[in-house]
């Protein structure tokens, strides 16, 4: 009883999961891998934080349609990401294009990296160099030791 | 001195970054359309669908596109606040049909009343890909030149349209 119960619930979880996913028929296996790449790497507008593979959104599902159409119609996979930004602007895509306004955002993180290596760097060197320490100072440390060891 | 003057300088630079990010919504993506010429559409009218409405017939004059849907809340909200712009009488108000039974759309008009001069249907949401619609309900503001001026994402409230839509169209206007 419990067990049937268990289906009954889990069947029910899984009908809106397979709902998200249609049955296109792909004329190759490459163009296939190319639509399945696309839909991870845009963003679904709706729902902001998933791809549009992993979307159930009504727009989720239109843009899907139209990826799968214009990829039918023989066109390149930039292609499709031209249309999708010309439309939507450049948060349709997860992957940013490497362009003007996004150098920071991918050089970035390199920039950081150069900057911390050459303050390790300079602090490692700082701690290997030995202490110069002026004579005279040294002499008269020296005189304060020996007065302070006489003294006992 | 300066040990302590330069974490405390970052930290302040990345509260005001932070708090400055914090305050941006971020449903509100900026369209890309803007100041590009509206996209071509010409769809079957509500009322009429023998009759049709093409960007074409708009060209020369400002005009207002309101996305709307039947199915769609927020719409209901700015409902009046789009009739109340139409009865200005300063553009042409055009309704968006979008992704909608013409049928429910129909009785949405009777119920709440028609400020559009006219609607087209959008059955399949074709045009609002082209436009960059994303969520219902829109406003676009499209100019003589046939260039998109500017874009309202979601329900437009009194105070939009009275401080930024109102000036703009008259601007264009004159």
């Amino acid at each position: 009883m419990k067990r049937l119960v268990l289906l009954v619930v889990f069947s029910l979880w899984i009908a809106p999961l397979q709902a998200a996913i249609e049955a296109y028929q792909f004329d190759s296996p490459e163009m296939e891998a190319d639509y399945n790449q696309l839909i991870d790497e845009l963003r679904c507008l709706v729902c902001q934080n998933q791809n549009l593979s992993g979307s159930d959104a009504d727009l989720a599902r239109d843009l899907r349609r139209e990826t799968y159409q214009m990829l039918q119609q023989g066109k390149s996979q930039q292609e499709v990401v031209d249309f999708m930004v010309a439309r939507y602007g450049d948060f349709v895509l997860y992957r940013p294009q490497f362009k003007t306004s996004t150098y920071l955002l991918w050089l970035g993180p390199f920039l950081l990296l150069v900057l911390v290596l050459y303050l390790v760097v300079r602090r490692l060197r700082a701690a290997d160099k030995p202490v110069e320490v002026d004579a005279g100072a040294m002499a008269e440390a020296k005189q304060l030791l020996e007065d302070n060891e006489s003294r006992k | 001195m300066i040990r302590f003057a330069l974490p405390l300088v970052v930290f302040v630079l990345m509260v005001g970054l932070l708090g400055y990010g914090l305050r941006l919504d971020p449903k509100k993506v900026p369209s890309p359309l803007i100041d590009k010429p509206a996209p071509e559409f010409t769809l079957s009218m509500l009322e009429t669908p023998s009759r049709q409405l093409s960007t074409k017939d708009m060209s020369g004059q400002v005009w207002v596109l309101n996305v709307w849907a039947s199915w769609c809340v927020s719409c209901r909200a700015e409902h009046e606040v789009i009739t109340e712009l139409a009865n200005r009488k300063l553009v042409t108000v055009v309704g968006l049909n979008y992704k909608d039974e013409p049928a429910d759309a129909t009785r949405w008009l009777e119920q709440f009343g028609n400020p559009y001069a006219t609607s087209v249907i959008d059955r399949d949401g074709r045009v609002g890909i082209d436009w960059g619609v994303y969520g219902v309900p829109e406003t676009f503001v499209i100019g003589a030149d046939g260039m998109i001026k500017y874009k309202h994402i979601g329900p437009v409230t009194h105070e939009s349209l009275e401080q930024t839509i109102l000036p703009m169209l008259k601007e264009l206007k004159s």
